[in-house]
């Protein structure tokens, strides 16, 4: 078996898969968190609640109505965006006239309330998700196999990003929010419907994290803090490369997701923790963030 | 943060006068009174749990109530100044005294890396880094042997302070607690009325203003910070002694969230704001303990509540009521 700097290549390729799909997750999430940032100055800390929701209504999906992954990947982002319009509706719009950290402690008050709802009825177990039948299998590209559905979960992560990029920064609809970001009362005045695009927004970056929750769901099981801890992580990475910048936060995402796998491969002990001592050493070099700037 | 945005209306807080108002005695002297005949009705050590929890929302509440700094990773210095100071009791077999300042002065350090690091960034992105710190220092307590893992630390030895006085005696660990806790309470207290504390609170209301008349904003922070992080660990250094335990819960970010929650409950920057919420709070716990996981679904309905319908907390909305800040 060949070897690279001593680790099975085997090992070495199959880590930066791991690492790959757990930067498709980053970020996935890191653009949501960022969009809802841009235009409603609130951090949502319940992304990972609703990145868990996403995976549960992908199974809820399959075990009351009977439907499959494909229809789940396009069902489960609209209910969960669906109940982030409710919540922006009825409780996030109160706060745009105070602190932001407000946003902070409420979005932070709902995470526990879902998670701890869904752990009332579901446990802390897992439950089982599997493969939709298309994506089984694998490709042996003759130093690897490459399972279908990592691919996948990829490709498609990459096309969502690449996609929201394209809608943000070149579309009239991108450009009508990036102005309502940097003044939104002057965009109102221009006759543009800034509470109706604000709520949209929150719904739009809802949806992705439930996304992201689907696209794991056959991965890591389905489970009430699936959402927990990668909210943290996720965080950190925002942290990383400031939201100034869509295309800085999938860069950021994917990168750091390689850099975790590669450390799992090399240093496994630091493999939870670098992407925080990471975040450290931007923090001293650049504080803005890799493609931040302050605001 | 919280009273910046509404100082319009929110209560002068006591901070502005020159001297301590009378009825702050008052409230003083009402919380001394409660926890001094507490104990000869209440089980001293559902009491003594109160107490550190309380100590640990007022160095908290040093952060956001007056610098406007939240700090989603307080847990990291209750919990690793636990570990230490349980470590120092047990393993080196120190006395309480030596081990209470043992984790005293890690979370000092701790704070000093954590806070230098995490002023560099304002607002939101303070929450966020404290938060990541803290969950390395959580997973470092993971995997580092000394901790024990899951199992944490347990059977830590109370031992003799001093030499003097015997903590295997309930009562008198109790009322040891209570010192440390007045003790911390009235250092928190003297510094927001001392001129330092002044110009945190400006900083807090306006910090380029603050810095253009020649503070420097970033060393006041800090400063705050590793005062907070100390006090904190002062908490969880007696808080391990207390129930002869360090265990990962008090790393957790959980726990960041409940003394956020403490805070909001019992009025974020008010002087006894966060005694009353840490009351509340461990109160709720104890009653809702059998319920599981429903305590975190109560807790996140209490933030919930307190956010949308009454931001200054309890305390605060009392104190606006007296039209006294208490």
């Amino acid at each position: 078996m060949s070897t690279v700097f001593g680790v099975p290549t085997q090992a070495l390729f199959g880590q930066l898969l791991i690492g790959l799909i757990n930067g498709s997750f980053y970020a996935i999430l890191s653009l949501g968190l960022a969009v809802i940032f841009g235009l409603l100055n609130i951090i949502n800390f319940s992304h990972g609640a609703q990145y868990m929701m996403g995976a549960f209504a992908a199974y809820f999906l399959l075990q009351w109505a009977g439907l499959g992954y494909w229809w789940a990947l396009l069902i489960a982002p609209l209910v969960v965006g669906l109940f982030g319009i409710v919540l922006e509706r009825t409780m996030l719009k109160r706060l745009y006239q105070l602190d932001h950290l407000y946003g902070l402690l409420l979005t932070f008050g709902l995470a526990l309330i879902i998670q701890g709802l869904f752990r009332n009825e579901y446990g802390s177990s897992g439950l089982p998700y599997s493969l939709p039948t298309q994506l089984t299998g694998g490709q042996n590209l003759g130093f690897m196999v490459l399972p279908n559905y990592r691919a996948w979960v990829v490709v498609l992560s990459l096309i969502v990003c690449l996609g929201t990029w394209y809608v943000i920064e070149r579309t009239k609809l991108g450009s009508y929010l990036r102005a309502a970001t940097e003044n939104p009362a002057l965009v109102q005045a221009f006759g543009i419907n800034v509470p109706r695009m604000i709520t949209l927004t929150y719904g739009f970056g809802v949806a992705l994290a439930a996304l992201a929750g689907v696209l794991a769901a056959p991965i890591y099981q389905v489970n009430p803090l699936m959402g927990a801890d990668l909210i943290i992580v996720v965080f950190a990475v925002v942290v990383i490369g400031g939201m100034g910048s869509i295309m800085g936060s999938i860069v950021t995402g994917f990168g750091l997701g390689v850099v975790e796998g590669l450390t799992k491969v090399f240093y496994p002990e630091a493999s939870n923790t670098v992407i925080f001592v990471i975040m450290a050493l931007v923090l001293l070099v650049k504080p803005a963030g890799l493609f931040g700037r302050e605001r | 943060m919280a009273v910046a945005k509404e100082s319009a209306d929110a209560p002068a807080l006591a901070l502005n006068l020159p001297e301590t108002p009378r009825h702050q005695y008052l409230a003083f002297a009402v919380m001394v009174v409660f926890f001094v005949a507490a104990p000869f009705f209440v089980y001293p050590l559902f009491l003594m749990k109160a107490l550190c929890f309380a100590l640990f929302a007022c160095a908290f509440n040093l952060l956001i109530g007056y610098v406007g700094l939240l700090s989603f990773g307080h847990a990291a210095f209750l919990g690793s100044a636990g570990y230490l100071a349980a470590h120092a009791a047990k393993v080196w077999g120190w006395p309480p005294e030596m081990a209470i300042l043992t984790g005293t002065a890690t979370a000092a350090l701790l704070g000093l890396i954590v806070g230098a690091l995490a002023i560099r960034r304002q607002g939101i992105y303070f929450a966020m880094i404290t938060l990541a710190l803290a969950q390395m220092i959580y997973f470092f307590c993971l995997q580092t042997p000394f901790t024990h893992g899951e199992d944490g630390i347990q059977a830590v030895p109370r031992g003799m302070l001093l030499g003097i006085l015997d903590l295997r005696q309930t009562m008198t660990m109790y009322f040891v607690v209570l010192a440390i806790f007045l003790a911390g309470f009235l250092l928190i207290y003297r510094t927001i009325h001392s001129p330092f504390g002044q110009v945190l609170k400006a900083i807090r209301e306006n910090e380029p203003r603050a810095v253009s008349l020649g503070y420097t904003a970033d060393q006041y922070k800090l400063i705050a910070f590793v005062l907070s992080a100390t006090l904190s660990g002062l908490a969880g250094a007696t808080k391990a002694l207390v129930f002869q335990l360090a265990s990962l819960t008090d790393v957790h970010w959980t726990m960041s969230g409940e003394v956020v929650l403490m805070t909001l409950l019992g009025g974020l920057g008010t002087v006894f704001g966060p005694v009353v919420g840490a009351v509340i709070v461990v109160t709720l716990e104890n009653y809702l303990a059998q319920l599981g996981s429903w305590v975190t679904v109560v807790q996140g309905f209490i933030f919930v509540i307190c956010v949308l319908t009454f931001r200054r907390g309890i305390v605060g909305e009392l104190g606006n009521i007296l039209k006294k800040p208490l």
